[in-house]
């Protein structure tokens, strides 16, 4: 990040540059105050030799200001674009030409011929080796690699690539730290995911969101509306002061300040920098939208499916409890359990020996001796254990283990067969412990439901957001973490076509779908969802199909992203709501200001007793022009959302932003004014 | 403002809330075309209709069918009127001796222009320039037919917000059949036999020519006016059959009348809330719309009450009493009649101009500038308060949708009216609807006020006054109210020409619109309704319309109405 001051630097010179009126054209209202400005400065220069209809320093004033209003509206805009222009130049620095060990066939010993980076196509296969940097995004087919990818992600802790399953996919950019990596292209040079990302930070490519296209064509519509009043009431003067012989017609220069007063500035300043502004909190939470639609569509999803490992619980079982059956001590079979999984690396086995030592105050090898043999888990006997002394423990899934006591020649205690069923309709799983072939009890592995997701949920559930549990487990388990984690619903044993046809349903109904995914697997149904977020970690195919990555592949992010989705639709309404609010106030302020010489008795209108009229129309395009400075923090920042009702937050929202909005200016307007006399500008 | 006049008013409301649920449960079963008690009667008579025009009433039409059917009904009848008017010296019942004001070629195409866009707009005198024919079969005729055809656009519109990804919004003919059958004929012919017992003619008679005790000559002038009466009301269009309109004691002779005439004209529009609850299921979307609409009926009712009854200030230093006693009505008198005082008076003149029904019973030219107001903006928010047969019902949700996206998106979702996204389209389509009024009023006014041929109409009142004649001239024009300011002589060419581009921007430029709304609507799929979605049934969401409905409309409109009746009541004050 570049210092602030050097961003504020380059907002300021950038809000001259905007003034290029075919960049202006792009927005309708600040566009009309763009031609007053120019129509008023004329005028002013007009005054200058004499010639004009008012004061000259008076329509010099009015010019300034309003100048002043389309830069404080280019300001903004240049603003929130700077941050992201800040952070594509790191990102940029991140992508060097770099020659490309190009293989002529996609093994590691093939032809290696040097190419420059830039060309490199889709489907060559290049090798990079330690110290290397990645010539191309592409997806590893053989090799394992630790892969420093703090250029894309900022996390500076190195992650393992290798060829297979869901971490062979690698960025441009990034670098080896070691070992080596073959990798077939997946993107043409401008197309990698680097280039994306600096294309969207920069807001370079920034297409305007169907919300945003929306509001546009509603405030151009306002802006049309106050054309016709001001243009008309030209003629309406004329009439007013020939039938009333008294007075003078409403000057240009006065019409083209109400003009500018009544459109909604406020808001047709500030949209672009709420649009970037929106974009920019995704990218500081470290996730990268490839489209602005999806930020949007994320205020208005319905549906939240979630994972269940990683996102609802923590990503693995943990052991809990410890049951034996027949005459067996419960300490007699935690001693067994914490022997057989001294050598299991697994977080599952890991925490049965951290429960036997917190039960039992059991230290690592109390119970062991000499010469234990540790027997791995294969695929083949479905179980581990040791062996030591003559005695062999085994623990196992309760259908393996149950076998095996049987063939052993001993009976199943019917104790066990009730305990792994209890355990299991709790949503446990069950892991049986034998010695020598006879029961012991059985191990309660549970899902660890994350602290605090409860009410996350149940915060969604007041949004009016669904949540949707995703789990490969059986529906009796399923159900049992469904109902801990206060999720609305669940989908079991969930393949890539159920997941889809769960999508489908939601969406044939009406409802905007948000789901995570990392696999391959997830794709399809990635595809599909209205909102896709990969995991940065996840595979190419799962990030093609995605809509935004995660860099730091954390599931429960999707929340946050729906806030901030929902933050930029209510920062817009809060800002049109208040933009059309201040208008009557700027009615009171400048009708009876412009019609003081032909009808004073108008003047009952100045209710805020407005000094004189050239202070009363002053004041009103002075407070129009800083208004939009004031609210710049609040544009960038979003306004705060709360998860609440609908009801309760159009409430509050209007409240502040409609009655506030009618009430602001009337107090601003005077205290402008009332500086203005003391200062004797006016 | 006295309690007799207050219960006159609440009396009236009440019988309306009374019959709201009643008719529009008829209104959705006729329109749903669900058996009904009047069937035995009218199904064959409409069968008959439907074989002899060839029509095939189960077919439905994509909007831009109805819309071209509308337009086309539309033309026709001007077509049809314009032909009639012109030819009425050739027909029976044509009496040179009174009609003394010539059907010009600009004053028929007004006319009919006029009537059948439900405008009725008079720039004639009834008894000086119709017969007897152009009354019963051109005026009477397009009453009928132009008011059906605006019912069923709003039934059509209704049908676009309920429906569910569908191509088609029903069938025009079959609305427009129904609506004349079903609806206007029965509830014309019991009003029209209510009214003659009250004492309003329906006779082919020739006028009466008497001689007054003064010894003066008056004619009085006959004809079937219990017709046309009834349906002038029922179908919100407002031409009366006499140049007075609903001042002449035989169109509106009693206070029996006169509420009859009111209700006529506000039950129907009124009803149409609880049709839309009944066809989307949501009986509470319809009565918020109702409450709204009966809120801005009784503030405006209030306001003008308040202004007339409280007399003219002018008066005050001249020692004139303008109390309410026994001997008189009180109040603000200039242009009243005295059997219905300032607050009979009032409440046609609230209920008339919110119901784009030109059928005043005073003078408004005469109200005290801010009562004269009231009427004015009425029409300015577009029909919206119990007003403007079917079409009332449209322009008070178009203008609920621009709350919906505005502060819609403060709950942080795109905005949804009924499930129905408000997506660039619709959103474009909405913005159109919003603009043609302001285009239309605001440049004709302006073109009006500064051209001599508009100065030339202002015959009476200069000043701020004579810019309120000329502005709610157009105003009344676009809201396809009819009502006339007075005061402003619009037999003119440049008069009749204007003001009949108005009613058109304002029946069909609004009408199709609406109708492409609905069609865009009805092709979206419905988003289903949780705690997120902005609750559109709620006082929250009526405190909202109201709000947007006086702001939005007040800004488009504030320095037109500060240099009219504003400026005109200051002057009068201070």
């Amino acid at each position: 990040m570049k210092p602030q001051s050097q961003i504020y630097q380059r907002a300021l010179f950038d809000s001259f540059r905007k003034l290029d009126p075919r960049w202006m054209a792009r927005n309708p209202v600040m566009f009309v105050v763009e031609i007053g400005s120019v129509l008023t400065t004329l005028l002013f220069i007009q005054a200058l030799f004499g010639a004009g209809q008012e004061n000259p320093a008076f329509i010099g004033a009015i010019a300034l200001w309003l100048w002043f209003t389309v830069l404080f509206a280019n300001f903004s805009e240049a603003l929130a674009e700077g941050r992201g222009k800040a952070q594509a130049d790191s990102l940029r620095a991140a992508r060097q030409d770099t020659q490309a060990k190009k293989l002529a066939a996609p093994t590691r010993d093939a032809k290696i011929s040097l190419t420059p980076s830039s060309d490199l196509r889709q489907g060559d296969v290049y090798l990079v080796e330690a110290g290397d940097v990645l010539p191309a995004d592409g997806e590893v087919i053989a090799g394992v690699a630790s892969v420093n990818e703090s250029a894309v992600t900022g996390e500076s802790a190195p992650v393992i690539r290798e060829a297979g399953g869901d971490r062979s996919a690698v960025t441009g950019g990034t670098l080896i730290l070691s070992d080596w990596l073959v990798v077939r292209v997946t993107a043409n040079p401008g197309e990698g995911f680097l280039e994306r990302m600096i294309a969207m930070v920069e807001g370079a490519k920034r297409q305007k969101t169907p919300n945003e296209i929306a509001l546009n064509i509603l405030l151009a519509a306002f802006t049309i509306i106050f054309l016709i009043v001001c243009i008309t009431l030209l003629p309406f003067s004329i009439y007013a002061v020939n039938a009333n012989g008294a007075g003078t017609p409403v000057t240009i220069t006065v019409l083209v300040a109400l003009l500018v007063c009544l459109i909604p500035t406020t808001i047709g300043g500030l949209l672009p920098a709420i649009g970037i502004a929106g974009m920019d909190r995704l990218i500081r939470r470290n996730v990268i939208a490839l489209s602005g639609r999806a930020v949007e569509a994320a205020g208005d999803v319905d549906v939240l499916l979630l994972d269940k490992t990683g996102t609802i619980t923590l990503g693995n079982r943990q052991a809990v409890e410890f049951i034996a059956v027949g005459n067996v001590q419960e300490r007699e079979l935690a001693q067994a359990a914490q022997l057989s999984s001294l050598a299991d690396e697994t977080p599952e086995g890991r925490s049965i020996v951290v429960l036997a030592k917190e039960k039992y105050n059991l230290r690592g090898r109390d119970g062991g001796a000499e010469g234990m043999t540790f027997i791995e888990f294969t695929a083949q006997t479905r179980m581990s254990g040791v062996d030591f002394n003559g005695t062999a423990i085994r623990k196992g899934a309760p259908d393996t283990m149950i076998q095996y006591i049987a063939s052993s020649g001993n009976n199943v205690p019917t104790e066990l067969n009730a305990a792994v069923e209890r355990i299991a309709k709790n949503g446990g799983t069950p892991l049986v412990v034998a010695q020598d072939g006879k029961g012991l009890g059985v191990i309660h592995l549970k899902d660890i439901v994350k602290g605090g997701i409860k009410d996350r949920f149940a915060h969604l559930r007041k949004m009016g957001i669904k949540t949707v549990m995703i789990t490969g487990d059986n529906p009796l388990t399923a159900a049992a973490i469904a109902a801990e984690a206060g999720v609305d619903d669940f989908l079991a044993q969930a393949t890539p076509e159920a997941k889809l046809t769960l999508i489908r349903g939601y969406q044939t109904g009406g409802r905007l779908v948000a789901m995570t995914g990392d696999g391959t697997n997830d794709a399809p149904a990635l595809a599909q969802a209205d909102v896709a977020v990969a995991m940065n970690t996840g595979t190419q195919p799962a990030r093609e199909a995605a809509n935004m990555i995660d860099l730091d592949s954390n599931p429960t992010k999707l929340i946050e992203i729906v806030e901030i989705g929902k933050q930029l639709l209510m920062t817009r309404g809060a800002l049109t709501t208040f933009s059309i609010s201040n208008d009557v106030a700027k009615y009171f302020a400048i009708i009876p200001a412009a019609f003081a010489t032909t009808y004073p008795a108008l003047q009952a209108l100045n209710i805020l007793g407005l000094a004189t009229p050239a202070s009363a129309i002053l004041s009103a395009v002075i407070f129009n022009a800083l208004v939009i400075i004031a609210l710049i923090p609040l544009a960038l920042r979003g306004v705060p959302y709360r998860a609440v009702g609908a009801a309760q937050l159009l409430r509050d929202n209007l409240l502040i932003y409609g009655v506030g909005g009618l009430i602001a200016p009337f107090i601003g307007i005077k205290i402008i004014d009332m500086l203005l006399v003391a200062l004797r500008l006016a | 403002m006295s309690w007799q006049i207050l219960f006159q008013h609440a009396a009236f409301l009440f019988i309306v809330w009374l019959l709201v649920k009643p008719v529009g449960t008829f209104l959705a079963r006729v329109f749903e075309g669900q058996p009904t008690f009047l069937d035995p009667l009218l199904r064959p008579i409409e069968r008959a209709i439907y074989r002899v025009a060839g029509i095939d009433a189960a077919r439905e039409m994509s909007w831009k069918v109805y819309a071209e059917s509308f337009v086309l009904f539309g033309v026709l009848g001007t077509l049809l009127l314009f032909v009639i008017l012109r030819v009425q010296t050739w027909l029976p019942f044509f009496d040179p001796t009174f009609l003394t004001t010539p059907l010009t070629p600009d004053l028929a195409f007004n006319t009919a222009v006029s009537f059948a866009t439900t405008t009725t707009w008079q720039a004639y005198g009834g008894e000086t320039t119709m017969s007897y024919t152009s009354q019963m079969l051109g005026l009477t005729a397009q009453n009928f037919l132009a008011g059906a055809a605006g019912l069923a656009v709003g039934i059509a519109f209704i049908r676009g917000l309920v429906r569910e990804a569908s191509a088609t919004l029903g069938n025009f003919w079959v609305d427009v059949t129904r609506a004349t059958l079903y609806v206007l004929l029965p509830a014309s012919a019991l009003v029209a036999i209510a009214l003659v017992w009250q004492g309003v003619p329906m006779n082919f008679n020739p006028f009466i020519v008497l001689e007054t005790l003064q010894g003066n000559e008056q004619i009085i002038a006959q004809g079937p006016v219990a017709a046309l009466e009834a349906i002038k009301n029922l179908g919100t269009n407002g031409g009366g059959f006499f140049n007075v309109n609903g001042a002449h004691p035989y169109e509106n002779p009693t206070l029996f009348t006169n509420w009859l005439e009111m209700l006529s004209i506000v039950v129907i529009p009124a009803a149409l809330t609880y049709t839309f609850g009944v066809l989307s299921k949501r009986p509470l979307q319809g009565w918020v719309l109702f409450w709204i609409m009966m809120f801005l009926f009784v503030v405006g009712l209030l306001l003008t009450t308040w202004m007339e009854q409280n007399g003219n200030p002018q008066f005050v230093p001249f020692g004139v009493d303008q109390s309410m006693s026994e001997e008189q009505a009180g109040g603000n008198m200039e242009g009243k009649e005295v059997r219905f005082g300032a607050g009979g008076s009032a409440l046609t003149a609230t209920a008339t101009s919110n119901g784009a029904t030109g059928s005043y019973n005073s003078m408004h030219d005469s109200y005290m500038p801010l009562g004269g107001m009231i009427p004015l903006v009425n029409m300015l928010l577009g029909e919206i308060i119990f007003g403007g047969l079917g079409t009332g019902f449209y322009s008070i949700i178009v203008i609920a949708l621009i709350g919906v996206f505005i502060a819609g998106l403060m709950v942080g979702r795109t905005p949804e009216y009924l499930g129905k996204p408000l997506d660039p389209t619709a959103v474009k389509f909405i913005t159109l609807y919003t603009l043609i009024a302001p285009l239309t009023i605001s440049f004709l006014t302006a073109l009006a006020v500064i051209t001599p041929m508009g100065l030339a109409g202002l015959t009476t009142n200069q000043g701020a006054h004579g810019f309120t004649e000329i502005f709610y001239g157009y105003t009344s024009s676009f809201a396809n109210n009819g009502q006339n300011f007075a005061g402003l002589n619009a037999n003119s060419l440049f008069y009749n020409i204007t003001t009949a581009l108005a009613m058109w921007a304002g029946r069909f430029g609004l009408g199709v619109l609406a109708l492409a709304i609905a069609g865009y609507f009805a092709a979206q799929k419905c988003r289903p309704t949780t705690l997120g979605t902005l609750p559109t049934d709620s006082l929250l969401f009526a405190v909202l319309t109201i709000a947007v409905i006086l702001i939005v409309g007040g800004l488009a409109y504030f320095p037109a109405l500060a240099m009219g009746p504003l400026v005109e009541h200051l002057m009068l004050r201070f």
